[in-house]
């Protein structure tokens, strides 16, 4: 009995020591990465006078949103490069929504129909599917181009929407195959007999069980539509571009002062939709991850 | 209600045959059980029925039509499937109610049928709970349910009861025969236990390979096996094979056992097939229950006795029984015994067998004589 209090207490004790080293170093690693957005927001939050002072590792001696309204609005002080952040933020939504709708969408019904209809040459059909995730984004440019413009859709939203529910197709299929894999299909069977026919089965049994593999799909899909620059920049022009170019026109255009305070700002404000979404779904993320991995 | 023909149904996938051409007729409110090892064919047939699996050549008739080509949906069947099946997005009443609701049974008539099954299988407090909130059993009960609900013409049962702990199968085993009983119903079940359909089936089809072996009453397939393939499978544990030659001793027909000592089992009412084989190889059929220690009390003829020695090599007590372990007639042999009558391994034991119950099989057909 004294023995094992003995030892309880020398392995608490080491127990202790363990744990302050484990945070000790969870926190290093995680000011070490915290820390380009430390910079980030305390350069953005300075005045051009300030960061001409050469100030800049530390914090803003009087905080001044002028360089987010600047990126928002303006852009390049009086030349015209198009990089006002403000209707480029808005090109994005407007191309970014349908498309992570459209292609989630259509990714669950090819899903559903991979694993849960045999037709023949289902596995030929997710196999070519599969192809596509190989595909570099390069390779595709030149075609891609071809067609939008046989389509009539060359420079145009609708032309970038397209281009994204095809290419992120692949992806959301195999998410979604991967996923109703796991669902037994006597699911389907009992619905089968029950008189449900192949769309509503999908839209009253599959589509409600989903919920973990649709919220993985949408995050992985807004994040690569959101921060996809190639297709922008190739199938877009001018004031129809997406905010990734328009970041990119931004800081690169190289008359007059460099303002760091707007890059930074500007790049903030394009990065913050896929971080909002994080925050905000990040749980069902690694739920729908780890989904079918506990039983449950 | 109703009658279920199932004429010459084959199934191939490519070159392989799954179901090598199946007959069974069901009158109106049998119990019929499909019994065989796992990849005989028994769900394939069940899911042939059902419609989820196209059949290859033959028919399928529920009441006088002829539903081999007909949607599942329109076969008025239900099916209770191994793993429940209850859709996980909702609660029990909406699960019960799904096949009603895309029928387009109006909200009042699905509410009212809802009650009278829930009241049958008291499962009236769980109508508000999401599946992953029961236990096995509760799910199981609400898979019948969804099946009861619909008042379809035959139930199809595809193994309900093997995701249970035995004691909770037992019950619901009970429970699935007192249903059965009330409504009358058709009912395919299919099963791999021996017991389940014994006790279910009012007659069962006992498969191998696709083809069935015996459609029979669960007492016949138990008692006149056709084979030593159904011999085999039904009991536990199952019927001795005793091998042996067939001869003449002391005017009466006997089997004299392979083996160390030259034993000679007289035969009960020989057949007249089997007269004719006197002088060949010979296997002799007998079930544990078949042997008791000779000198106690028997429900068998003393005529129909005979009288074997053999050496016990391992005891089993089950409690209500003791299994006792020997090679005899060159074969592994099992007696059921009762508890005391026999002491341990090593002893010396004389059997008095009932041969009134014993079966024939030729050792080269396996068929039973």
């Amino acid at each position: 009995m004294a023995e094992a209090m003995v030892l309880a207490g020398r392995s608490s004790g080491t127990a202790v020591f363990g744990r302050i080293l484990v945070y000790g170093i969870l926190l290093l690693f995680a000011a070490y990465f915290l820390l380009p957005l430390f910079f980030m927001v305390a350069t953005s939050l300075k005045s051009l006078e300030e960061l001409r002072q050469g100030t800049f590792l530390s914090l803003p001696s009087h905080v001044t949103f002028w360089a987010w309204w600047e990126a928002w609005v303006d852009g390049c002080e009086g030349v015209q490069c198009g990089g006002a952040l403000g209707g480029h933020f808005i090109n994005s939504l407007e191309f970014t929504i349908p498309a992570v709708l459209i292609s989630t969408a259509l990714g669950a019904l090819n899903g559903y129909a991979l694993t849960k209809v045999r037709f023949p040459g289902a596995n030929i059909v997710f196999g070519m599917l599969l192809f596509g995730c190989f595909i570099p984004f390069q390779s595709i440019l030149l075609p891609m181009a071809f067609t939008l413009g046989k389509l009539g859709l060359a420079s145009t939203i609708t032309g970038l929407i397209l281009t994204h529910v095809v290419y992120g197709l692949c992806f959301t299929t195999l998410f979604f195959r991967n996923f109703y894999v796991t669902v037994p299909d006597e699911l389907v069977h009992a619905a089968t007999i029950d008189g449900a026919g192949f769309f509503s089965t999908f839209w009253r049994i599959m589509v409600p069980i989903s919920l973990p593999i649709i919220t993985v799909t949408l995050i992985w899909q807004f994040t690569q539509i959101w921060n996809d620059f190639l297709f922008g920049a190739s199938f877009t022009r001018g004031n129809a571009q997406p905010i990734t170019v328009a970041l990119n026109n931004l800081v690169n255009t190289s008359e007059g002062v460099k303002r760091y305070n707007v890059d930074m700002a500007a790049a903030m404000i394009a990065a913050a939709p896929t971080l909002i979404v994080y925050v905000l779904a990040g749980k069902y993320f690694i739920r729908g991850l780890t989904a079918g991995a506990v039983k449950g | 209600m109703a009658t279920l023909s199932i004429r010459n149904v084959k199934k191939r996938y490519g070159a392989l045959e799954i179901l090598k051409g199946i007959d069974i007729e069901l009158a109106d409110g049998e119990f019929l059980v499909l019994l065989g090892p796992s990849g005989c064919g028994k769900s394939t047939l069940l899911n042939i029925i059902a419609g989820l699996l196209d059949l290859s050549e033959g028919e399928i008739r529920i009441g006088d039509r002829d539903v081999s080509n007909v949607h599942p949906k329109d076969r008025d069947i239900a099916m209770v499937f191994q793993s429940y099946a209850l859709y996980p997005n909702m609660n029990v009443a909406r699960n019960l109610a799904f096949g009603l609701e895309m029928r387009g049974v109006e909200k009042a008539k699905r509410e009212k049928a809802i009650a009278h099954v829930a009241q049958m299988l008291q499962i009236e407090h769980l109508l508000s709970r999401k599946p992953a909130q029961l236990s096995g059993g509760q799910r199981q009960r609400v898979a019948i349910g969804r099946a009861l609900v619909r008042e379809p013409k035959v139930f199809l049962f595809d193994e309900p009861l093997s995701n249970l702990d035995a004691k909770l199968r037992v019950e619901m085993r009970t429970e699935i025969k007192k249903l059965h009983h009330r409504l009358g119903t058709t009912i395919v079940y299919v099963t791999h236990d021996q017991i389940e359909a014994m006790t279910l089936a009012s007659r069962i089809a006992i498969m191998q390979n696709g083809e069935v072996q015996q459609f029979a009453s669960p007492q016949e397939v138990y008692e006149q096996p056709v084979n030593m393939y159904v011999a085999g499978f039904m009991g536990s544990p199952a019927m001795n094979f005793l091998r042996g030659t067939l001869t003449q001793q002391n005017g009466r027909l006997s089997v004299a056992l392979n083996g160390g000592r030259a034993q000679h089992l007289p035969l009960w009412q020989p057949s007249g097939a089997v007269s004719q084989r006197v002088g060949q190889d010979i296997i002799l059929g007998l079930r544990p229950e078949n042997f008791a220690v000779a000198g106690r009390a028997q429900s068998a003829a003393p005529m129909a006795l005979a009288e074997v020695t053999a050496q016990v090599d391992v005891v089993e007590p089950t409690g209500a029984d003791t299994l006792a372990f020997m090679e005899l007639g060159g074969a592994n042999t099992i007696a059921r015994l009762r508890p005391g009558d026999v002491k341990g391994p090593g002893e010396e034991l004389r059997f008095a067998i009932d041969m009134s119950r014993a079966c024939l099989f030729d050792p080269t057909t396996e068929r039973r004589l």
